[in-house]
């Protein structure tokens, strides 16, 4: 078992977590190769969000254990699991509305993280440099003045994007992130998205199945906090299971 | 410390203080049910909380004045006239607050702490020019003097005795207030979602106001309460403020059963600590726990687990 | 907020832009020039004393401005900067000389008089000017490290971190006037003589204490400006804004809390040591819930998210505060209240901010536009 293991970037197993006695995730195991883009679908309250929420530490699991690359995250800080490689994407743009697109992804680079470090940090030609090569990959290089407040919903989410590319993640998790986005934006992000997950292991929450066929290495379904399948695209599409209680008939 | 103590003396001690305490209990009681109210509930910090409750001692105040030079006959009942316009003048103020200030800074609740600390300053000047500096006294009801014998050496006053029963039947009423009545039901729903209570019909302008108004009208019933046990000043009610919040924040924000807990144990700690150590070193001891309970645990002792 | 650079990113490359070099500029020439030229050396020492609560306004700007964190508690640290250099302050006044009619001569009066015999141990160190100027900043910053840690490291914020920071407060006065055999009590350590054998309360000496207190405040306003300057400043806004974003950034936030925090405790302490240089005296009434809800008042007028307007904002009020309690004390109180009710309603960025709004403009009108903004270089 052990060997199998280290073929994982990352191992979920056991997961489960309860409010109040509701358990939103419930004994949940699953695996992610490396340079996987693994999607998760499931009818609203599966407990997607939390799965996410549960691996970057922003909220405390009950029971179980998150390993990646072998390091527990279940015992680390927010902070800590950043450092180690793993990125998140919040399903609601999350940016710093005040400030300019530059500082939002400067705040990001990966440097000075300690007090004395920020106090310390001065923006060097590396900053800019690499700052002006995501602002391209994100469609912003012409916005780095403007504050993040005035960018439209679908800029706020590419932002988000870029914040976390910056960073160079090892495994990105991205919550929804074509919701709520104009058609030709769609098809931007879908552009955006297929470049950012070529070398590394990702991990989706979307509804949009079209997007799904497209991106999927496989796919994990949730239904009440528990796996109600996993493979690939085709594989879930025919489970009845799945479509009984998500797809539809 | 106990060393000095036998036995028996020492259960009689902790009997004695144990009733001083009840005494301290409802107090706490009474000053954090508005408080429980409008911080729980809505999460607004009304740093004027206090004055809304010199402002029931103050009407009750008048009223027993209007009692004794007009109905002195009618003397022995004013008290309940008292309270009840208490909770009617302290509760329209506090809507008329709610709707020129509180209802614009739902958002900023610092910035309410700051308006609201404002607030307190104003009235309090109030107090002063219309009332003096001062401190006033009421005539307590002959009813209400002198002590019940519970033992040969344990004797009850009745005034204190009385807070006690007001305290118990005002958080019974708020208790079925909140649980079983409608607007205890549009309440708790505009906290749990405001906008689906918005999109279900349910008035969250007008539900705010109320809450906002019960809260300080009991406020200021229990302003009126204090009458029968000490007298008020103008700045009477800043003392409470802090004692009143770390029950509040200490029985955990929301809970009414939480809140009616820590002022039991808050009360207990400092009056039985009183005992052995002055009384200034009992409330810095009692208060210094309770910070750092809060500290451990700052969600208080009883909450709820949210899905976040 | 309009579309220029806000000041608080600092984003061209200098370290103060246009408007804030002008506004240093006449806050220097208030303080060391118009100020000493115009008054008399008890209204200088009155100003000196104002100036002393601008260092706690400063602080909150980084905590509550910058930081989104309001602490309600700041007296705590103007009162042990206060209580330290007092401290040292009255045993040098309490030689055995000059106290020869003590029951127990050498030791401070109020120890005498609450028959207390010798000087507790935790006095003892506070014969020492280095230790005393140690403990000045490194107490309060050690209590605020303290606090700060237990709070955010559990994430308290918001409404609780004020109402705690409140309590603390509160604590503090009541131990404060309930051991009065060890702190002086309600009237607090008075009686203040001589440093390191220099009277203190001669005019002349009044008057060298308000510059050393001009230049402290000076140095704290360009450490405060720094730190607004770095990246740091800008994590500070991000974190008001979005904390959760900037954990998942990489940034343990408790502790820029907590730095912050302490650093506003440190500008706190000497500012409360600087009062009582300059006051002579130092009592529970600058520690507890009031003294510090007025802080706050300062910084919110002058302008919570401007350093400088902090300073211009602590000098009105205090001004106004004077002036009118003379004349008026019933207007004064009302005067206050409405203060803080307009400061939250009408004009949420202070002085500040209604320069920013209605005076820049004209300016601008007056004179050709400035060149644009400077793209990061």
């Amino acid at each position: 078992m052990s060997d199998s293991k280290d073929a994982f970037i990352l191992t979920v197993e056991d997961l489960t977590v309860s409010f109040d006695g509701f358990k939103a995730v419930n004994g949940l195991n699953f695996y992610v190769e490396p340079n996987e883009c693994r999607v998760i679908i499931g009818p609203n309250g599966a407990g997607k969000t939390t799965v996410l929420d549960l691996i970057c530490g922003r909220t405390k699991a009950t029971g179980g254990s998150v390993q990646f690359k072998g390091q527990e995250l279940l015992k680390m800080r927010e902070d800590q699991i950043v450092h180690a490689g793993v990125g998140r994407k919040f399903q609601n743009p999350s940016v710093y509305e005040d400030l300019t697109v530059f500082e939002n992804l400067e705040i990001s680079y990966p440097r000075g993280y300690s007090v004395f470090g920020a106090l310390a940090f001065r923006r060097d030609q590396a900053v800019r440099d690499r700052i002006a090569e995501i602002a391209e990959i994100i469609f912003l290089q012409n916005h780095l003045q403007e504050k993040a407040a005035y960018l439209s919903h679908g800029q706020k989410q590419w932002l988000e994007i870029g914040m976390l590319l910056i960073q160079d993640p090892e495994l990105l998790m991205l919550d929804e992130p074509v919701a709520g986005m104009s058609v030709a934006e769609r098809v931007k992000t879908a552009e955006l998205l297929n470049r950012i997950i070529a070398d590394r292991s990702v991990i989706v929450i979307e509804h949009d199945m079209k997007f799904v066929e497209d991106i999927a290495t496989r796919v994990t379904v949730l239904h009440q906090g528990k796996l109600l399948a996993e493979g690939s695209m085709a594989h879930v599409q025919a489970d009845p299971k799945v479509i009984e209680v998500y797809l539809g008939h | 410390m106990f060393a000095d103590y036998s036995w028996g003396e020492l259960l009689s001690i902790f009997a004695m203080q144990g009733f001083a305490g009840l005494i301290l209990f409802s107090v706490f009681v009474l000053m954090a049910l508005g408080l429980a109210i409008i911080f729980g509930q809505m999460g607004v910090i009304n740093m004027a909380h206090g004055e809304f409750m010199i402002l029931g001692a103050y009407v009750t105040y008048l009223v027993s004045r209007l009692f004794e030079t007009y109905m002195p006959a009618l003397f022995g009942i004013y008290f309940f006239i008292a309270m009840a316009l208490a909770f009617v003048v302290a509760g329209a103020l506090g809507m008329v607050v709610e709707w020129t200030l509180i209802r614009r800074l739902y958002k900023r609740p610092l910035d309410t702490l700051l308006a609201t600390w404002g607030l307190s300053l104003i009235l309090q000047q109030l107090f002063r020019s219309v009332f003096g500096p001062r401190e006033v006294g009421v005539t307590i009801p002959q009813w209400m003097m002198g002590s019940l014998p519970l033992t040969d050496t344990i004797e009850v006053p009745i005034n204190g005795l009385f807070v006690m029963v007001l305290a118990m039947s005002i958080s019974a009423a708020i208790y079925v207030l909140m649980f079983r009545s409608r607007w205890g039901l549009q309440v708790r729903a505009v906290v749990a979602n405001r906008t689906m209570a918005d999109a279900v019909g349910i008035n969250t302008e007008r539900t705010d106001r109320l809450t906002f108004g019960i809260g300080c009208g009991v406020a200021g019933v229990a302003g009126a309460a204090f009458t029968m046990i000490g007298s008020t000043g103008p700045t009477s009610g800043q003392l409470y403020i802090v004692d009143t919040f770390l029950v509040v924040v200490f029985g955990g924000a929301g809970s009414l059963i939480g809140t009616i807990a820590s002022a039991f144990s808050i009360s207990q700690a400092q009056s039985i600590l009183e005992f052995f150590l002055s009384g200034s070193m009992a409330k810095v001891l009692t208060l210094l726990a309770v910070v750092g309970i809060l500290m451990v645990r700052p969600q208080g002792l009883f909450a709820l687990k949210l899905r976040k | 907020m309009t579309d220029f650079p806000s000041m608080a990113t600092g984003r061209d490359g200098r370290f103060l832009n246009r408007t804030e070099m002008l506004g240093a500029a006449a806050l220097a020439l208030l303080v060391f020039v118009l100020l000493p030229l115009a008054l008399d050396p008890f209204r200088l020492n009155l100003f000196g004393k104002y100036l002393t609560y601008a260092f706690v306004a400063v602080g909150l700007v980084l905590c509550w401005g910058a930081g989104g964190i309001l602490s309600l508690g700041q007296g705590i640290f103007f009162g042990l900067g206060g209580y330290a250099l007092a401290m040292f302050l009255k045993l040098e006044a309490s030689t055995p000389e000059a106290t020869a009619i003590q029951s127990t001569p050498g030791i401070p009066d109020f120890m005498d008089w609450n028959q207390i015999t010798a000087l507790p141990g935790w006095w003892q160190p506070f014969h020492s000017l280095t230790f005393t100027i140690i403990a000045v900043v490194a107490v309060p910053v050690i209590f605020a490290f303290i606090i700060g840690t237990a709070m955010f490291r559990r994430r308290v914020g918001g409404v609780y971190f004020s109402i705690i920071t409140q309590a603390i407060a509160a604590i503090l006065t009541i131990l404060i006037i309930g051991q009065q055999g060890y702190t002086g009590g309600v009237n607090g350590i008075t009686d203040l003589r001589t440093l390191n054998g220099w009277d203190i309360r001669t005019d002349e000496a009044k008057t060298v204490l308000y510059f050393v207190n001009g230049a402290l405040l000076f140095g704290c306003l360009a450490l405060a400006q720094f730190v607004r300057r770095s990246k740091l400043g800008r994590i500070l806004i991000a974190m008001r804004d979005r904390e959760d974003r900037v954990r998942f950034s990489g940034y343990d936030v408790a502790s820029f809390k907590i730095f912050v925090f302490c650093l506003g405790a440190a500008f706190a302490a000497i500012g409360g040591a600087m009062f009582t240089l300059q006051v002579g005296f130092m009592s529970p009434s600058f520690v507890g819930i009031v003294p510090s809800i007025e802080m706050v008042i300062f910084c919110a007028v002058g302008g919570r998210n401007s350093i400088l307007g902090a300073v211009w904002g602590t000098l009105l009020v205090n001004w106004a505060k004077t002036t009118f309690s003379e004349g008026f004390p019933e207007l004064w109180q009302f005067g206050m209240g409405a203060l803080f009710i307009a400061v939250v309603l009408v004009f949420p960025d202070g002085l500040a901010g209604l320069w920013k709004q209605h005076v820049e403009p004209l300016f601008a009108r007056l004179k050709p536009r400035p060149s644009a903004p400077q793209p990061a270089e």
